[in-house]
């Protein structure tokens, strides 16, 4: 059984751990805040200007002046601070983020990245993905493993504009878990969704991957 | 007698400023905000009454339809925008579609670098962000060794913990495993513009400015970047009022102000469900 959007996001909280400076992209990626353990503390930075982010707030609560990065209405934990987008940049480039998920249209086999634009469809722009992708320690991508047509979104090459170059550290799917390599430069197949095995995501998967001698089970 | 920059209104933050030259046809201006957060909502609608065409705005995103700078979009006064993010806005796309609008995409970094570095007298930086993207075709690119970079980009050796970001000599030939680590990095040039309009939350008669939350975003930078600044506060409070050590932006920035009641539109009212 292909991995749920749950247990991908549930997946990708395993790799935080405690004192993790994180940010989370917009879409399925935000669904990683529900699933951090108990008693971890991770601290959520928001590249609009803010790090602590709290849960959405009541309704008596909500104020227009505190939004996360997909402009919805938020709430700061104890202990949170703000400030400008230059300087949330500098934490982003500077390389002072721990690790950053997000989504991907397509990922190449030596971790290029492209999910920002579809040539002959209106863009909308990029937003900080770029800025993410370049700047924060460790990339891991959620995704779909596949498009909705079936067809390969673990490519050799990306087909589509890139949003960044060979930065992807790690790759969720809904059928596994891979690792990039950095000595081999090639994602390492570690972790196989229950039911799903590794011919099957081999026969979906069009770029060249690296087999671990020891597949486990995606724990979920 | 102390300086006072407030206006008494909008459109009188505006008043003499075409006959002084300081707004044109054609200019450029920076407006702070990110979504509908910390714009300067009542000085775009003043921005609209002057009439004037063929503005090139930076801003790091466009309005929606009805608020923001999508009213400039809709009287269509805006030639170009440079903006990370468009978002929903069916006045944008269609003038984009059409060919009326340009558009230049930075990311959202780099858009906040170009200004500050504007604003700070600095003709342009590298960056890795954009690099073997869309954005860096036609920059410069160089090679820069890196101190204390991360292990994650590959055939790095793990990181000296300090010194000097250096200029690489072009590489000849494949790299020998114990070279030092390098990356490539884009040139990217500052911003600075004819006029920026920026929101903030208290001021003084100064000009001292103080942001609120993640109303914050791109408005200090902005008001650093441009020839001639006008904000738009929530709260003006006699000069000496405000903690010295709580001043975001310094007065000496500020040309004018205006005190509105902000509506303060809210994009995507998200709550718990508890």
């Amino acid at each position: 059984m292909p991995l749920t959007r749950d247990q991908i996001t549930r997946r990708a909280a395993a790799e935080l751990r405690d004192g993790f400076i994180v940010n989370l992209g917009i879409g399925m990626p935000t669904l990683v805040a529900n699933h951090i353990p108990p008693g971890m503390d991770v601290w959520l930075q928001s590249e609009n200007g803010l790090l602590g982010i709290g849960p959405f707030p009541k309704d008596s609560e909500v104020d227009p002046d505190l939004i996360n990065a997909g402009k919805q209405t938020i709430t700061a934990r104890a202990g949170a601070s703000y400030f400008s987008s230059a300087d949330s940049f500098a934490m982003i480039r500077g390389g002072h983020i721990d690790m950053c998920i997000l989504g991907a249209m397509q990922v190449s086999q030596d971790g290029d990245i492209a999910n920002w634009m579809i040539p002959g469809k209106m863009v909308k722009g990029m937003g900080g993905a770029m800025d993410l992708v370049a700047g924060v320690k460790k990339i891991v991508v959620t995704m779909e493993h596949n498009a909705k047509d079936g067809g390969a979104k673990v490519v050799r090459a990306c087909s589509l504009p890139l949003t960044g170059q060979r930065c992807v550290t790690m790759l969720i799917t809904d059928l596994c878990v891979m690792h990039m390599d950095p000595a081999r430069q090639r994602f390492v197949l570690t972790e196989v969704a229950p039911g799903v095995t590794v011919d099957e995501v081999k026969a979906k998967t069009e770029a060249e991957i690296v087999v671990a001698p020891d597949v486990r089970p995606v724990a979920v | 007698m102390s300086i006072t920059k407030r206006c008494a209104s909008p459109a009188d933050a505006f008043k003499d400023l075409a006959a002084q030259g300081v707004i044109r046809d054609g200019m450029t201006v920076m407006v702070g905000g990110f979504g509908l957060c910390g714009i300067p909502e009542h000085l775009i609608i003043a921005l609209r009454d002057t009439g004037l065409k063929g503005l090139t705005c930076i801003s790091n995103n466009a309005g929606v339809d009805d608020w923001g700078l999508g009213l400039l979009l809709q009287t269509r006064q805006i030639r170009k925008m440079i903006s990370s993010y468009v978002g929903e806005n069916a006045t944008f796309e269609k003038q984009f579609l059409s060919g009326e609008l340009e558009v230049e995409f930075n990311p959202q970094g780099t858009l906040a670098e170009r200004i500050r570095a504007g604003g700070a007298g600095i003709p342009a930086f590298y960056t890795a962000t954009g690099v073997g993207t869309p954005v860096a075709a036609g920059k410069e690119i160089r090679e820069f060794y890196r101190p204390a970079d991360d292990t994650r980009h590959q055939n790095r050796t793990p990181a000296a913990t300090a010194g000097t970001f250096e200029q690489m000599a072009p590489r000849v030939g494949p790299r020998a495993p114990d070279a030092p680590r390098r990356r490539e990095y884009v040139l990217e040039t500052g911003l600075y513009a004819d006029l920026a309009l920026v929101k903030a939350w208290r001021a003084d008669e100064f000009g001292n400015l103080v942001y609120r939350k993640t109303a914050r975003n791109f408005n200090p930078m902005m008001a650093t970047a441009a020839a001639f600044v006008i904000a738009e506060v929530e709260e003006v409070v006699p000069t000496g009022t405000l903690d010295p050590d709580g001043i975001h932006t310094p007065g000496s920035y500020v040309d004018r102000l205006v005190r509105t009641v902000s509506e303060k539109r809210i994009e995507q009212r998200t709550v718990s469900k508890a």
